[in-house]
C-alpha cells in the first residue's frame, strides 16, 4: 500500500472480490439489519443542523417547563431545564458516533502497527511487543481511560485518546497472528526470495490480506468505543460543551430525573446507545462471518 | 506428592521442573506486569498532568502561597527523580500517600471501600459466570433452533446496553418504584440505619440493598460469558469422541454433561479472567448510580475533584488486583487441562 498502487490485475479482480463479498454479507440477515440501522442513524445525525435549530440546545433561551412529560410540541418530553429531548438526543447521536469511529480508527492503527511490528520482525521485537500488548490486554481498560481522561484537559480529543490507546490490544494479537499465517504462505516466500523488501513484503502481500479482517474487528470496536464514551461522559469527563448520550444521563441521575420518574429523558439516549451499539456489533459479526471462512457457513 | 513421584518414574520427574519453570516464567510476568502498574501509575498521576497541585484545585481559586504549600505537602517540589524514588519506596512499604479531600492515607481509604466491592463484584461474577455458562451449553446443544436465536439475541442486546443505563432504569422500576407501584428496593448504599441487632437481619437487610446492583451487573455480564460458552461448545460438537460416546448409548445429558462441557469449559475459564476488568469498570459505573460504598463509588469521587493521590491508588490497586487474578486462572489452567499439563 506504501509502494503505489495495486497493479492491473489486482485491480481487475478487485471489484468482483467485492461484489462477492457484498452477497455473502446480504445473506446474514442481522448484518443486513445492522447496516441498515447504522445508515439510518449516520443520515439522521448526519442531517441535525439541516433539520432543526441548534439555537433549541441554548440553557438561555428555552420557553418550557422543566421536565415535563412528552405532550404536543415536545414528543419526547423536555430536560431539566426545558430543553426537548427528542432534539438532545438528535444531536447528542453526533458525538457518539464521531467519537466511537475516531477512536475505533486509532485503535485499528495502533493495533495493526504494533500486530505487524511484533509478527513480521519477530524476535526480541515480537517478544517485547507480545508481552506488552498482554499487559494492556489484561489492565482494565475503563479505568486506563478514567486516568488519561482526569488528568489532560477535557474534550473531544482527550477522549477519543483515552479510548484509542486503551482498546488496541485485542487488534494487535489478531493481526500478529494473521501475519504470521500469511507470512508462511508460498505466494509471500516468492516475493521475500526475489529480493522484496520490509515495505514491499508487508505493503504488498502481508497488510492487504490482514486489512479485511482487521476491518471486522475495528467494526465491533467501534460498538464498544460506543460503550466506553458513553460511560466517561456520565461520570463527567466528556467534553462540558457537547451534548453526549452519556452526559445526558449524567444530567438526568445528577438532577434527579430518576427520583422524579421522568422516564422520558432516561429512555431515548440510553436506547440510542443501545441501538448504536447492537447495529454496529451485528455488522461486525457478520462481516467477521463473512471474511473469516472458518466461520463461514456454521451458522456461528 | 513424593509418593506419586516414585510411582510415576522417569516420566514424571522430567514434569516437575518443566511445571516448576512454568510457575516460575508466569510469576515472573506477572511481577514485571505489577512494576508496569507502578510506573504507569506514577507517570499517568504525576508526569501527565504537568503539574498535579494546579489539577486538583481547577474547580476552586487558589492563591499562589496555597499552591506551594500544597506542592510541598505531596513532595512535588522535589526533581521527578526523587519523587518517583520515594514514590517507589513507599510503594514498597504499602503506603499509597494521602488523600486530598480526606486528608487521609489511601491505603486506609481502599480498606474501608474493598469489603463491599469484593462483595457486590463477587458475587455478580459467580451469578454472571453460573448463568452465563448455563445458558450458552443450552444455547449450543440446541444450536440453529429457536432457542438458541433466542438466547443469543438477548444476550447480545443485554451486551449492547450501557451497564450505568441499565442501572438507572432498574434504579427507577423497583428503587423508586413506577406510578402506584412503590418501591420494591432501597436506593442507595448498602445497609439501613434503622435495622434491629442481630446477624442474621444486618445480612438480610445487606442482601436486600445488594439485589438492583447485582442484577445490573449480572445482566450485563452473563452475555459475554454466554457467548463465549456457546462458541466453544460448538466447536466441540463435531467432535468424534461425541459420536463414540452417543454409540457407547449414554443419554444425550450424559454426553453434554460428561463429555461435551467439560473440553468446551476450558477456554471459558481462561475467557472469564480475561474478563475481570471488564467487571471491574461496570463496577465503577453501578456502583456510582446505587452509591454503593466501594472502591468504584471512591474513584468517582475521587475524579470528581480531581483528587489525584486517591486515583492513583484506586488504579493501583484496581489494575493490581486484575493483574493477580489472571496469573492465578493461568496456574489454575495448568491444572486443570490435561493437554496443557502433559
Amino acid at each position: 500500500m506504501t509502494t503505489g498502487g495495486p497493479s492491473a490485475d489486482v485491480r481487475a479482480r478487485r471489484p468482483s472480490a467485492l461484489a462477492e463479498g457484498w452477497r455473502a454479507y446480504r445473506n446474514e440477515r442481522g448484518g443486513v439489519f445492522g447496516l441498515a440501522v447504522l445508515v439510518l442513524v449516520v443520515l439522521l445525525a448526519l442531517s441535525a443542523p439541516l433539520l432543526t435549530d441548534p439555537a433549541g440546545l441554548d440553557v438561555t433561551r428555552v420557553e418550557e417547563a422543566p421536565l415535563r412529560p412528552p405532550g404536543a410540541g415536545h414528543w419526547l418530553g423536555t430536560d431539566e431545564s426545558g430543553r426537548s429531548v427528542l432534539l438532545l438526543t438528535w444531536w447528542g447521536a453526533r458525538v457518539s458516533l464521531l467519537v466511537g469511529s475516531c477512536a475505533a480508527a486509532l485503535s485499528m492503527v495502533i493495533g495493526t502497527l504494533v500486530g505487524v511490528t511484533a509478527a513480521h520482525f519477530g524476535g526480541w521485537t515480537d517478544t517485547v511487543l507480545l508481552r506488552l500488548t498482554d499487559f494492556f490486554l489484561v489492565l482494565p481498560a475503563l479505568v486506563l481511560a478514567i486516568a488519561l481522561s482526569t488528568v489532560l484537559s477535557r474534550g473531544v480529543f482527550t477522549i477519543v485518546l483515552a479510548i484509542g490507546v486503551t482498546s488496541w490490544p485485542q487488534t494487535a494479537r489478531l493481526v500478529r497472528a494473521q501475519t504470521l499465517t500469511v507470512q508462511t504462505r508460498p505466494y509471500v516466500e516468492r516475493a521475500r526470495a526475489l529480493g522484496g523488501g520490509h515495505r514491499h513484503v508487508l505493503g504488498r502481500h502481508v497488510l492487504p490480506a490482514v486489512l479485511p479482517l482487521v476491518f471486522a474487528t475495528t467494526t465491533l470496536t467501534v460498538a464498544s468505543a460506543i460503550i466506553a464514551e458513553s460511560t466517561l461522559s456520565f461520570l463527567g469527563l466528556g467534553d462540558p460543551s457537547r451534548i453526549s448520550w452519556g452526559a445526558m444521563l449524567k444530567s438526568a441521575m445528577d438532577t434527579g430525573a430518576v427520583t422524579a420518574g421522568a422516564w422520558w429523558y432516561l429512555f431515548p439516549p440510553g436506547l440510542g446507545i443501545a441501538v448504536v451499539v447492537l447495529a454496529f456489533t451485528l455488522c461486525g459479526r457478520s462481516l467477521e462471518t463473512v471474511l473469516n471462512p472458518r466461520l463461514r457457513g456454521e451458522g456461528r | 506428592m513424593t509418593d506419586t513421584l516414585e510411582h510415576g518414574g522417569t516420566r514424571r520427574s522430567g514434569t516437575v521442573p518443566r511445571t516448576l519453570g512454568f510457575v516460575a516464567r508466569k510469576l515472573g510476568g506477572a511481577a514485571v506486569s505489577l512494576g508496569l502498574v507502578a510506573v504507569l501509575g506514577f507517570f499517568l498521576f504525576r508526569v501527565l498532568p504537568g503539574d498535579p497541585a494546579r489539577t486538583m484545585t481547577r474547580s476552586a481559586p487558589v492563591s499562589a502561597e496555597q499552591l506551594a504549600q500544597l506542592r510541598h505537602r505531596f513532595g512535588l517540589d522535589q526533581p521527578l527523580y526523587a519523587q518517583f524514588r520515594d514514590f517507589l519506596g513507599n510503594l514498597a512499604r504499602g503506603d499509597l500517600g494521602t488523600s486530598y479531600t480526606y486528608n487521609r492515607p489511601v491505603t486506609e481509604l481502599i480498606g474501608e471501600r474493598l469489603g463491599p466491592t469484593v462483595l457486590l463484584v463477587g458475587t455478580a461474577t459467580v451469578l454472571a459466570v453460573l448463568l452465563g455458562l448455563w445458558l450458552g451449553t443450552r444455547a449450543a446443544w440446541r444450536h440453529g433452533t429457536a432457542t438458541d436465536r433466542w438466547f443469543t439475541s438477548v444476550g447480545l442486546t443485554l451486551w449492547s446496553v450501557p451497564t450505568f443505563w441499565l442501572g438507572l432504569l432498574l434504579l427507577m422500576a423497583f428503587g423508586v418504584g413506577v406510578g402506584p407501584l412503590p418501591g420494591l428496593f432501597p436506593v442507595a448504599g448498602m445497609s439501613s440505619p434503622d435495622v434491629p441487632p442481630g446477624v442474621l437481619p444486618r445480612v438480610l437487610d445487606v442482601a436486600h440493598h445488594m439485589v438492583l446492583p447485582c442484577v445490573t451487573l449480572v445482566a450485563v455480564i452473563h452475555a459475554q460469558f454466554m457467548m463465549v460458552m456457546r462458541s466453544s461448545l460448538l466447536e466441540e460438537m463435531g467432535a468424534e469422541y461425541l459420536t463414540t460416546a452417543r454409540a457407547k448409548g449414554l443419554r444425550d445429558d450424559a454426553v453434554r454433561r460428561g463429555h461435551a462441557v467439560p473440553n468446551a469449559l476450558l477456554p471459558t475459564v481462561t475467557l472469564v479472567f480475561l474478563h475481570l476488568g471488564m467487571v471491574v469498570a461496570g463496577a465503577i459505573t453501578v456502583e456510582t448510580v446505587f452509591s454503593w460504598p466501594g472502591l468504584g463509588l471512591l474513584t468517582y469521587e475521587a475524579l470528581r475533584v480531581p483528587d489525584l493521590p486517591l486515583l492513583q491508588g484506586t488504579f493501583i490497586v484496581l489494575a493490581s488486583s486484575v493483574i493477580v487474578m489472571n496469573t492465578l486462572a493461568e496456574l489454575l489452567y495448568r491444572v486443570l487441562d490435561p493437554r496443557v499439563r502433559a
